[in-house]
C-alpha cells in the first residue's frame, strides 16, 4: 500500500477516537478511497490488518454502504439527485444534460475520463431542488443551464 | 433564508442573522455556552427532570419524549454510557440538521455538552451523512474551538466533567439514520438494524453498553429548555406538542424551505407561509413529514374526537401542524419534511419514485423488506412505464402488507404506508394505469422523469 503521507496522518489519528479499533472501518475507508480513488481488495486487507479483524469484515463494510466503490471513477464525481422534490423540480433533466454533455451513461467513466455522472438519492436540501453535488460541493435550484454552466466549467478544468 | 414574520425562531434564531458564522466568536456573542456553564452548577438529575417536565419529543421522526428516553438508560450497568447525535438526515425532504449544523454548529454542541453531563456521558459521537462533508469539517472545526475555551474535553469550565465529542462520517446509507443501524454502522459494520428486544439502546447499544441515540434539533432543545425553564418552553405550541419545530417545505410551493414555528395549521405553513401553491395550480396532496409518512388528499375531511370529548372537522389546510394534530389526520409529522405535490403530480409516478429510493435502501437483512421492496418498484416501475397489468394495484397491496409490521425495525412500514396510504387515496388513478386506461394525453416523458429510476 502506497498511501501519502497526509492519509497515513488521518489514519493513525482516526483510529484512537474510538473505544473499539472496528469503529474506524469506516474512516479509514474513506481516507483511502480520497487517496486512491476506490478500495482495493489490498486495501481492504490493509485496513483489516491495522485494525486486527478479518479482511471479510472490511469487504462487508466496502459492499454495504454506497458511496464505498471497488472500481475507478471519472475525475469528477457528479451526483445528481434523484428523489421525489428533486424530480419534481425536474432533477431528471438535470441528469440528462450532464450525461448529454460529456457524452456518457450513468455509472460510467466518461469517454474522456472527466467525470462519473451518477444518481444520488436524496441529498437533503429539498427547499433547493434540484441539487447535486460535483465531489463535495453542493449546487442547488438547478437548471438545464446551470447545470451547462458546470459542465463548462468542469470540461474547462480538465484541459488546464 | 429570510425569516418570514409568522416564524417564532429559537433553534434557527441566530442561523439566518447577516454575519453570523459557524464560528465559536459568533455563538458567544448571542450568549453562546452559557447553559452549559448553568448546566454543570446544577445536578445533573435536574437537568433530566427539567428536560423530562419540558415533555420535548424527539424531532428525527418517531416523537417519542426526550425525558422519557433518557431516563430509561441503565445507570447502573457499570457500562460507560454513549450518546451519539443522529445527523444522518436522510429522510426524503428532510434538511433541517443542515440548517443547524452548518450555520450554528455550536448551538448542537452546547446542547449535546448539556446533555452528555445530565447523562453521565464521558464520550459522544455525531454520526453524519457522507453527503453533507463541508458540515463534517465544520463541525469538527467547532469542537476545537469548543476545546480550546472549555466547554468540550477534560475538566469542561472546572467543573471536573469530562466529555469528548467524535465526528463520525457515514457513506451514503438511508438505514443508519434508524438508531440500531447506526450503532452497528459506528461499531463498524453493515448497518442492519438490531432487534428489539434485547437491543433498546438504552440498555444493550453502542459496544452493547446503555446509549442515548438524539437528533440534531432534539438536542439543540436541551439549550432552550435550560434557558426559558420547562415551563416556559411548554408555552410554546399546544400541549404535549412543546416547543419549536423546523418545518421543511419542498415541492409545489412558491417558497419552499426552513421555517421554524410555533403552534400554527397546515394551512397556515402551506399557504401563508409558502405563498401556497405555483400560479395556474393547485395542492393536491401534501406528504406530511417526510417520504415514508402516510399522504394528505387535498379535498378530504378529517375527522375524530379530541380528547376532551369535543370533535374535530378538518379539511387539510385545518389540520394542527404538530404531532398531534397530523397523528389525528392519520399520518406523522415524522422529521418535518412536508412535500408538496401540486395537480401536475402524477401519484403513481411518485410512488415509483420512492419505491426506487426504498429499494436501494433498504439493508437486506429480512426478507419481506429485501423482496418485496425490489418487487414494489418493479411494479411501480412497469405502470409507469405503460406496462401496467390489471392485477398490479391488488398485488402491490398484498405485497405491501407483507411487509408492514414484519420486519426487524420501522424501515418496512417506510416503505408500505407510502403504498397503502396512495393506492387509498388516489385508487382511481393506479386503477386507470393498472388497465393500461391512462390518460391518452398525459405526458408519459413527464411521468417518466417524475418517477425517475431509469
Amino acid at each position: 500500500m502506497d498511501l501519502k503521507p497526509e492519509t497515513l496522518a488521518e489514519i493513525e489519528a482516526a483510529i484512537p477516537k474510538y473505544p473499539e479499533a472496528q469503529s474506524a472501518v469506516m474512516p479509514l475507508l474513506h481516507a483511502i478511497q480520497k487517496d486512491q480513488g476506490f478500495i482495493s481488495n489490498e486495501a481492504a486487507e490493509w485496513v483489516a490488518e491495522k485494525l486486527g479483524i478479518a479482511p471479510i469484515n472490511v469487504l462487508s463494510v466496502v459492499t454495504f454502504y454506497p458511496f464505498f466503490r471497488q472500481h475507478k471513477i471519472g475525475k469528477r464525481h457528479i451526483r445528481v439527485c434523484r428523489t421525489l422534490s428533486c424530480a419534481m423540480a425536474g432533477g431528471s433533466k438535470v441528469c440528462d444534460k450532464m450525461l448529454a454533455e460529456f457524452e456518457t451513461e450513468l455509472n460510467q467513466v466518461s469517454p474522456g475520463g472527466e467525470v462519473t455522472v451518477e444518481f444520488a438519492e436524496c441529498l437533503a436540501s429539498c427547499g433547493s431542488a434540484p441539487v447535486m453535488l460535483v465531489d463535495e460541493d453542493l449546487h442547488e435550484n438547478l437548471t438545464v443551464e446551470k447545470a451547462k454552466e458546470i459542465c463548462d466549467k468542469i470540461k474547462a478544468e480538465a484541459k488546464s | 433564508m429570510a425569516i418570514h414574520p409568522k416564524e417564532q425562531r429559537l433553534v434557527l434564531k441566530y442561523a439566518d442573522e447577516p454575519g453570523y458564522t459557524p464560528h465559536i466568536d459568533s455563538y458567544l456573542a448571542h450568549g453562546g455556552y452559557d447553559m452549559l456553564k448553568k448546566a454543570v452548577t446544577m445536578e445533573p438529575q435536574a437537568i433530566i427532570d427539567e428536560v423530562k417536565a419540558s415533555t420535548l419529543r424527539g424531532r428525527g421522526g418517531a416523537g417519542f419524549p426526550c425525558g422519557l428516553k433518557w431516563s430509561f438508560v441503565d445507570r447502573k450497568s457499570g457500562k460507560p454510557i454513549y450518546l451519539i447525535c443522529n445527523c444522518d438526515e436522510s429522510e426524503p425532504g428532510t434538511f433541517k440538521d443542515r440548517q443547524i449544523v452548518h450555520k450554528d454548529p455550536h448551538q448542537l454542541i452546547e446542547g449535546m455538552m448539556i446533555s452528555c453531563f445530565a447523562n453521565n456521558v464521558a464520550k459522544a459521537f455525531i454520526y453524519i451523512r457522507e453527503e453533507m462533508p463541508y458540515g463534517a469539517k465544520i463541525l469538527d472545526q467547532a469542537i476545537l474551538e469548543a476545546k480550546e475555551k472549555g466547554f468540550v474535553g477534560d475538566n469542561v469550565l472546572g467543573s471536573g466533567y469530562s466529555c469528548d465529542i467524535v465526528v463520525h462520517r457515514g457513506a451514503a446509507a438511508y438505514i443508519c439514520g434508524e438508531e440500531t443501524g447506526l450503532i452497528e454502522s459506528l461499531e463498524g459494520k453493515r448497518a442492519n438494524p438490531r432487534i428489539k428486544p434485547p437491543y433498546f439502546p438504552a440498555v444493550l447499544g453502542l459496544y452493547n453498553c446503555p446509549t442515548i441515540v438524539n437528533n440534531v434539533e432534539t438536542l439543540c432543545n436541551a439549550v432552550h429548555i435550560l434557558d426559558l425553564g420547562a415551563e416556559g418552553f411548554k408555552k410554546i405550541g399546544r400541549p404535549n406538542n412543546a416547543g419549536t419545530r423546523i418545518w421543511c417545505v419542498s415541492g409545489g410551493v412558491q417558497r419552499p424551505g426552513y421555517y421554524e414555528v410555533g403552534e400554527m395549521t397546515l394551512g397556515e405553513l402551506v399557504y401563508d407561509v409558502c405563498g401556497g401553491p405555483l400560479p395556474g395550480r393547485s395542492i393536491k396532496a401534501i406528504i406530511p413529514g417526510g417520504s415514508s409518512m402516510k399522504i394528505l388528499k387535498n379535498g378530504e375531511r378529517y375527522k375524530g374526537k379530541n380528547p376532551d370529548g369535543s370533535e374535530y372537522d378538518w379539511g387539510l389546510e385545518d389540520i394542527p401542524l404538530d404531532y398531534d394534530g397530523i397523528a389525528a389526520a392519520g399520518s406523522m409529522s415524522g422529521s418535518g419534511g412536508m412535500m408538496v405535490l401540486d395537480d401536475t403530480v402524477s401519484i403513481p409516478a411518485a410512488l415509483a419514485n420512492l419505491m426506487a429510493f426504498y429499494s436501494h435502501e433498504s439493508c437486506g437483512q429480512c426478507t419481506p423488506c429485501r423482496e418485496g421492496s425490489l418487487w414494489l418498484k418493479k411494479i411501480t416501475s412497469r405502470m409507469v412505464h405503460g406496462q401496467a397489468r390489471p392485477e398490479d394495484v391488488d398485488l402491490m397491496l398484498d405485497v405491501a402488507g407483507q411487509i408492514a409490521g414484519r420486519t426487524i425495525c420501522a424501515f418496512g412500514f417506510a416503505v408500505a404506508w407510502p403504498v397503502q396510504s396512495y393506492i387509498a387515496k388516489f385508487e382511481d388513478e393506479f386503477r386507470e394505469y393498472a388497465a393500461h386506461l391512462s390518460d391518452p394525453n398525459a405526458d408519459r416523458q413527464a411521468i417518466k422523469e417524475l418517477a425517475c429510476n431509469g
